[in-house]
């Protein structure tokens, strides 16, 4: 059984929930924190809800709503979303009041928005979507759990559409801590430096990215979703070539076979070096595409990377933004994404256009 | 796609007991745990009863192995994973390919609660080490770690639901062939955090709470984990007679309700849609189910929903049920764990749990929640639910016999 991705949506620090196609130009950042281009939600959210909802919940539902629209698809067959976060904004606000005021006069608004089901379940609200929801909250894992969860209940045979995505926010609590685990660049850098900065740390993004996947292809279907797999605090780096030495293979995918990498590169030397090692054992004289660079780093990046992906495969040709090392391919056949997420949790996906 | 999914065993730690055997006693006695809080600080302890596990966080790094700092949600998740996993007899978990599937609501709240004072206060002060395992993902990490266990691992966070929605995706994992065997279910413990949360939408009671009771004004929060270990067919078949599964996870649903963040549809359609469908999986028509652990939390409005379903899909052969909340209080993300192994427990046992401080039928509906404790029946199925915030609404069904 193929897995198509009928329909994607997201929303970035780059101007992708404008429109399906890669945006034209690059949105230039400054500093180590990345936020999200958002869209006027109006077009798919009611005003009054739109004053309620925290980013993440926006995010999420505009996402959601540009998948289902380029899937044409109204209902999905279930809604699976992964968030390492969760709801951080209602979380900090309803913490920060409940600390403030000793626990008394606190209003529900932030707590019941605060729960990691929120997206989802606000996404089948809107809908009227009955089917199957769920939501993971496994760190880097997120994502690519609900694709799991997704890939499974297809080839249970009773599904034709499931709707997939991830959503992370960044809030001003959550960047300021995350900066004291010393996590971002101290010196300034740009989206054109950062990739090969080659120094300490790299920078905070945020963003949602949806698909609609399905059984049969669907009218703006491009890309088949061919595997995928996660790997959890790989012993070293021989391991993890092995690993997608040994995920190749199970998918009948020759090292030759792949005609673009997309690597999670963010900057960050000692991380770096695990897709340097990659690139050169398995790949050597490959082309190398990267996206952190456009999105920033988060536990959910890799939604971002697979939105990349599969739209290079549907235009057949490579931003020049995204390219890190090599040549454009000509012909774009088979893509596969090799991500980790502060070397502890490594995923792939591999992409076929179709 | 065919193969069964059995419960080769079970683990719960919750405010009536620190293991099975001790709920079960717990059950048998009538002795419901809700008490005021002793671990939990909060100015609302001499409002609303909880019902805390009893033992500090430093008693339960000495049972576990794991340092007191660390959130008490990965303690509480260790001590019943253990169990858990201890019950099978499968022996050494290296031999395996393991998989631990846990969830849960606010990850390590409890350590961020005490960091934001600090960090209110002064961004740059809070010590890290409270934050540093925050995230849902982290706890299970925590004791998938300290368990030994890499092959698969993954957290789900849907409310009140999420554990049920742990069995199902590890019995998923398990038919796909990706790993033999999966613990699977989840952990919460009490935090300020939720407290507060369930205060503030007025579903608390100042008193021990009455599930399915006409009576009824809210919920009390407990806390624990509970796993079960699901295993494959091939595995069931391996196990020797002295540890022959408890029974099979023959059905599963979750279905969306669909009508408001919080509150359920008052005809309960997600409620229904999530047990018609388990039903449906399991090949068997609402007769046949011998007994329902109900999600049953005791607020007006979840316990008149599922009633509605459960009246609707079940007339006129309303089998016997009960809420075990009425003993445990509700453990949020751990409860669809706790109930599984309790209802999984009662297949193997021919066990019916009371619903205590049952004393008035509610109006609306034609049955009542079961309040004697009885053991040794023949129940050939039993279902659990768990619904929540979001709308999630889940369905399990525990089978005694494989799939005919």
């Amino acid at each position: 059984m193929y897995i198509y991705i009928q329909g994607t949506g997201c929303v970035s620090p780059q101007e992708t929930a404008a429109g399906s196609a890669f945006p034209a130009a690059v949105l230039p950042w400054e500093g180590p924190r990345l936020k999200a281009w958002e869209p006027d939600y109006k077009q798919w959210i009611d005003v009054k809800l739109i004053r309620r909802m925290s980013r993440v919940i926006k995010m999420g539902v505009a996402a959601a709503k540009l998948s289902l629209q380029e899937a044409g698809v109204e209902i999905p067959d279930a809604i699976i979303t992964g968030t390492a976060y969760g709801c951080l904004d209602d979380t900090g606000v309803f913490l920060s009041k409940m600390i403030n005021q000793q626990e008394e006069m606190l209003t529900p608004t932030a707590f019941i928005q605060s729960t990691h089901n929120t997206v989802a379940g606000q996404i089948a609200l809107m809908l009227g979507c009955h089917a199957y929801n769920n939501t993971f909250v496994h760190k880097a894992f997120s994502f690519e759990s609900a694709l799991l969860d997704s890939i499974m209940i297809l080839r249970e045979g009773r599904s034709s559409s499931i709707l997939a995505g991830a959503m992370d926010e960044l809030t001003n609590h959550s960047f300021n801590i995350l900066s004291r685990f010393d996590l971002y660049k101290k010196e300034p850098v740009t989206h054109e430096q950062l990739l090969k900065s080659n120094t300490h740390g790299t920078v905070a993004g945020e963003g949602a990215a949806c698909f609609v996947l399905g059984t049969e292809k669907g009218p703006n279907t491009k890309a088949k979703l061919t595997g995928l797999t996660t790997l959890y605090k790989p012993a070293g780096k021989a391991e993890i070539s092995a690993d997608i030495a040994a995920f190749l293979a199970a998918h009948h995918c020759s090292q030759e076979e792949v005609s673009l990498v997309i690597t999670g590169r963010n900057g960050d030397a000692s991380g770096d070096e695990w897709y340097e090692y990659v690139e050169n054992t398995l790949f050597a004289g490959k082309p190398v595409a990267g996206f952190k660079h456009l999105c920033g780093e988060y536990p959910t990046a890799a939604s971002f990377g697979m939105w990349i992906g599969n739209r290079i495969l549907a235009e057949q040709q490579v931003p020049a933004a995204a390219m890190f090392k090599g040549e454009a391919p000509d012909q774009i056949k088979k893509i596969l994404i090799y991500n980790h997420h502060k070397q502890t949790h490594h995923s792939l996906i591999l992409l076929t256009a179709c | 796609m065919h193969s069964d999914v059995w419960i080769a065993g079970g683990g719960v730690i919750c405010g009536i007991g620190n293991n099975l055997s001790e709920c079960l006693t717990a059950f048998e006695r009538m002795e419901p745990g809700m008490a005021h809080m002793e671990y939990l600080h909060s100015v609302h302890r001499h409002t609303f009863p909880v019902v805390e596990v009893k033992a500090s966080n430093a008693t339960l790094a000495g049972w576990t192995g794991m340092s007191e700092k660390i959130s008490r949600t990965a303690l509480l998740s260790r001590v019943a994973a253990q169990e858990a996993w201890n019950s099978t007899g499968l022996g050494d978990i290296s031999q395996y390919r393991v998989g631990f599937v846990s969830a849960n609501t606010v990850g390590g709240m409890d350590k961020t609660e005490d960091f934001f004072a600090d960090y209110l206060q002064d961004p740059s002060k809070g010590h890290l080490s409270q934050v540093v395992h925050h995230e849902c993902g982290a706890i299970t990490e925590l004791v998938a770690d300290a368990m030994g266990i890499r092959h698969h691992m993954s957290t789900i966070s849907t409310a009140c639901s999420s554990s049920a929605n742990a069995l199902m995706y590890g019995a998923r994992l398990i038919k796909n062939n990706m790993v033999d065997v999966v613990i699977a279910g989840g952990t919460d413990a009490l935090t300020r955090f939720t407290l507060n949360g369930f205060n503030t939408l007025m579903i608390l009671d100042p008193a021990a709470c009455r599930p399915f009771d006409d009576t009824r004004t809210g919920l009390n929060l407990g806390e624990g984990a509970g796993y079960v270990v699901l295993i494959s067919d091939a595995l069931a078949a391996e196990l020797p007679a002295s540890h022959q599964p408890w029974c099979r996870l023959s059905g599963y649903a979750n279905a969306n309700d669909a009508y408001h963040q919080t509150a359920s549809s008052p005809d309960g359609t997600g409620n229904f849609l999530a047990m018609q469908s388990a039903l449906e999986m399991s090949g068997i028509k609402p007769e046949d189910i011998d007994y329902i652990n109900l999600h049953g939390t005791g607020t007006q409005n979840n316990d008149s929903a599922e009633g509605s379903a459960i009246a609707r899909l079940f007339a006129p052969h309303y089998p016997p049920v009960s809420s075990t909340k009425s003993f445990t209080g509700h453990t949020l993300g751990a409860s669809g764990g706790i109930e599984a192994v309790f209802s999984a427990w009662a297949v193997k046992e021919g066990v019916i749990y009371p619903n205590a401080n049952f004393s008035k039928q509610m109006k609306e509906l034609p049955f009542s929640p079961v309040t004697k404790f009885s053991a040794g029946r023949q129940l050939q199925h039993v279902m659990s639910n768990s619904f929540g915030f979001g709308g999630n609404c889940s369905s399990l069904v525990f089978s005694k016999n494989a799939q005919s």
